[in-house]
């Protein structure tokens, strides 16, 4: 380690101090390359944003950290563990140390509110009933959602859904909590309310969370060190303030929100004077 | 030529993706019966559901088998026969399938959609980060509450269409038979054979429907054409399996 | 949280369905278990025409059920057909003499065996073979006797 240069900024995460880290990722969806050889570390006890263009894969990335899904290429670690070489039973313990929250929640349709939470704890615990209510309650309590404990999924809008699947993903203490898009959809006072939760939860309980959004003052404001991800690479990485100022044209206007720049506002077409002269002739 | 070589090749493919489906779902089925409260809770939505549109449809089949099986019969002054026309019919051939073919309408399609919307909403998904095989705690119940249910709802089926609701009916109080030889026939002719042979009918029946199910369902696309298209071909696939399956076992039973 | 009234359905559903079951072996295909029970004993008949017997077929004595035919073959020297039969042991007493006729439930019914019983004072036991027997009544055989013999009349 003494031999290499040191790193840029002190707040970027190494191998380490990292308790997911990422490296040289491959992964092609069909003929499509998602990932072209991607480095990503996540610090402990911290939050990391992943933002990107839609359409980058970014919920690949929890699949592939989440074992979900193989990578082509690359090795995914989890506290040191690569993910990809366990056999099912090792996978399935090491989830229980991840809790995922899904774009839309994903509660079980079939279960109450209080039962989704519960459900980690009756799948992998023999708890006894009442520490079961107790433990439940308490992260009911947490995410403002206790009085809605009898409540049937269909019957809470998507901000409420959104909380009872985080309560659920760390019901079980779990060390890595991973967002899909927790904020697409949402009205600004849930919006405030889910941000409130993933900056608080994170601290409380000692969580390190990778928030995937595309929402970038949001996800920013939040977030300790943040990876842009486009084009199947890493474009830009750095803590909220250095990403401010990055160089690279393409986060700029990602980060900015600019209609034309690297990413052009048309799709690939002949000059439009040639198209429309065609018309003309015809 | 070369579209018709890909789509054998696609359906090749989902047959052997079928295969391989089913034994994971048959080497997850002892977990499903260390979950009795979810299998009952599937039981439910599969047998119990069924239950009265099997009772109503069994009573007319028997109706209206014992009433154009007595205008063929009194022709030859055999209708003291009926009973045994009624019972064989139903016991061997139309009891299992039709229950069968009910079933796979009724619950085989809600089964497929239940599924599909599972997997659409991410649900099952979530099952899998929460480090839960959604095989074991949603398929596997849900294939072993069929199974459990068509042989039972066959039998109930079977009861109905002979019994006091259905052909003895029709065939003793309306048209005249005799009770004493509508029974005596049935039991001179139906052998303890055919009763197991149709338990074994329908109970193949029920593994073709579950199966067929829970694989369109587990393997619609994640999106609410995909769930829908799943659904219809659930209805259309399971329909042909136990007609083609019923012919196959017809010609193994009764050589 | 399954509920009491959900259990108490899918329990019902459950007994019904065995009750159906039970319905259709005992009511519709009446559990017959003489002749098939594990005590009996064994004996053969050879005929030379079977007609429309089956294996699982009655043996009565005087109408009474008091067996079935278990196998059907072809003895290999004299041609004719070896009927395999069992016999409840509590008809153990049957005349060694006894002869049986393979006969007709109505016109076009099922066809069973009849013994008739002689009057030998030993026994048949396990393994006897009957020797008198008499073949099933084939349809067409015997209308086309009944034709010679209205031939045969008329010169």
């Amino acid at each position: 380690m003494s031999t290499q240069p040191p790193p840029p900024d002190p707040a970027t995460p190494t191998a380490d101090t990292s308790l997911v880290s990422v490296r040289g990722l491959h992964f092609s969806h069909g003929q499509r390359v998602i990932y072209d050889g991607v480095d990503i570390d996540i610090a402990r006890g911290k939050v990391t944003a992943i933002m990107g263009p839609s359409g980058t894969g970014k919920t690949t990335l929890l699949r592939l950290i989440g074992g979900q899904w193989r990578p082509g290429r690359g090795t995914v670690a989890f506290d040191g563990v690569n993910v990809h070489a366990l056999r099912r039973k090792p996978l399935y313990a090491l989830r229980r140390r991840m809790g995922m929250l899904f774009q839309h929640g994903a509660l079980l349709t079939d279960l109450n509110v209080f039962e989704n939470v519960a459900f980690p704890l009756r799948e992998h615990s023999d708890l006894p009933e009442a520490l079961i209510r107790d433990l439940v309650l308490l992260k009911l309590d947490a995410v403002g959602l206790r009085g809605a404990a009898d409540l049937m999924p269909e019957s809470l809008s998507g901000g409420m859904a959104r909380r009872v699947a985080l309560a659920r993903a760390v019901v079980f203490d779990p060390d890595l909590v991973m967002y899909d898009e927790p904020f697409t959809g949402q009205d600004p006072i849930s919006m405030g309310v889910l941000m409130r939760l993933i900056r608080d939860l994170n601290n409380a309980l000692g969580l390190t969370s990778i928030v995937v959004s595309h929402d970038v003052d949001e996800v920013l404001s939040i977030a300790d060190y943040a990876y842009i991800v486009a084009g199947g690479k890493v474009i830009a990485a750095g803590t909220p303030d250095a990403l401010a100022h990055t160089e690279d044209p393409l986060a700029r206007q990602f980060l900015r929100g600019e209609a034309d720049g690297p990413v052009r506002f048309h799709y690939p077409a002949p000059a439009l004077a040639e198209s429309l002269g065609g018309l003309r002739t015809s | 030529m070369n579209t018709l070589l890909t789509t054998l090749t696609a359906v090749f493919a989902g047959i052997g993706r079928a295969q391989f489906f089913l034994i994971n779902v048959l080497a997850a089925l002892p977990a499903a019966l260390t979950r009795p409260r979810i299998l009952a809770q599937q039981v439910h939505s599969v047998g119990v559901m069924s239950l009265i549109i099997v009772v109503l449809s069994g009573s007319f089949v028997g109706m209206v088998l014992a009433l154009q099986g007595f205008r063929t019969l009194v022709r030859f002054g055999a209708e003291e026969s009926l009973g045994v026309f009624v019972a064989l019919v139903i016991v061997r051939e139309l009891g299992p399938v039709v229950t069968a073919l009910l079933v796979a309408g009724r619950a085989g399609s809600a089964l497929a959609a239940e599924i599909g919307l599972m997997k659409a909403t991410d649900q099952l998904s979530a099952m899998e980060m929460m480090a839960t095989d959604p095989l074991k705690r949603v398929i596997a119940p849900r294939f072993l509450a069929m199974l459990i249910s068509m042989p039972l709802l066959s039998a109930i089926f079977s009861v109905m269409a002979i019994g006091i609701a259905g052909g003895h009916a029709v065939g003793v109080s309306l048209l005249g038979v005799d009770d004493g030889s509508y029974w005596g026939q049935i039991r001179a002719s139906v052998e303890v054979q055919d009763i197991v042979d149709s338990l074994i009918k329908s109970t193949l029946f029920g593994f073709a429907v579950a199966w067929i199910a829970v694989y369109q369902g587990y393997h619609a696309a994640p999106t609410s054409e995909g769930v829908s298209r799943a659904t219809t071909s659930t209805v259309v696939l399971s329909s042909l399996a136990i007609l083609a399956l019923d012919f196959v076992l017809t010609a193994f039973m009764f050589r | 949280m399954v509920n009491r009234s959900l259990e108490v359905l899918v329990g019902f559903f459950i007994c019904l369905g065995i009750a159906a079951i039970f319905v259709l072996t005992f009511r519709v295909a009446s559990l017959d278990t003489v002749g098939s029970g594990t005590d009996t004993y064994r004996i053969t008949g050879q005929f030379q025409n079977i007609g429309g017997l089956k294996q699982g077929s009655a043996v009565t004595l005087a109408g009474v059920r008091i067996g079935r035919v278990t196998q059907i073959s072809i003895d290999p020297h004299t041609f004719q057909a070896t009927v395999h039969m069992t016999i409840d042991r509590q008809y153990d007493n049957l005349p060694e003499d006894s002869s049986a006729s393979i006969l007709t439930a109505g016109l076009l019914g099922e066809q069973y065996i009849g013994l008739t019983p002689g009057g030998m004072p030993e026994p048949l036991t396990d393994g006897s073979e009957l020797m008198l027997t008499q073949s099933a009544l084939v349809l067409e055989n015997l209308i086309g006797q009944f034709l010679s013999n209205m031939a045969t009349q008329q010169e």
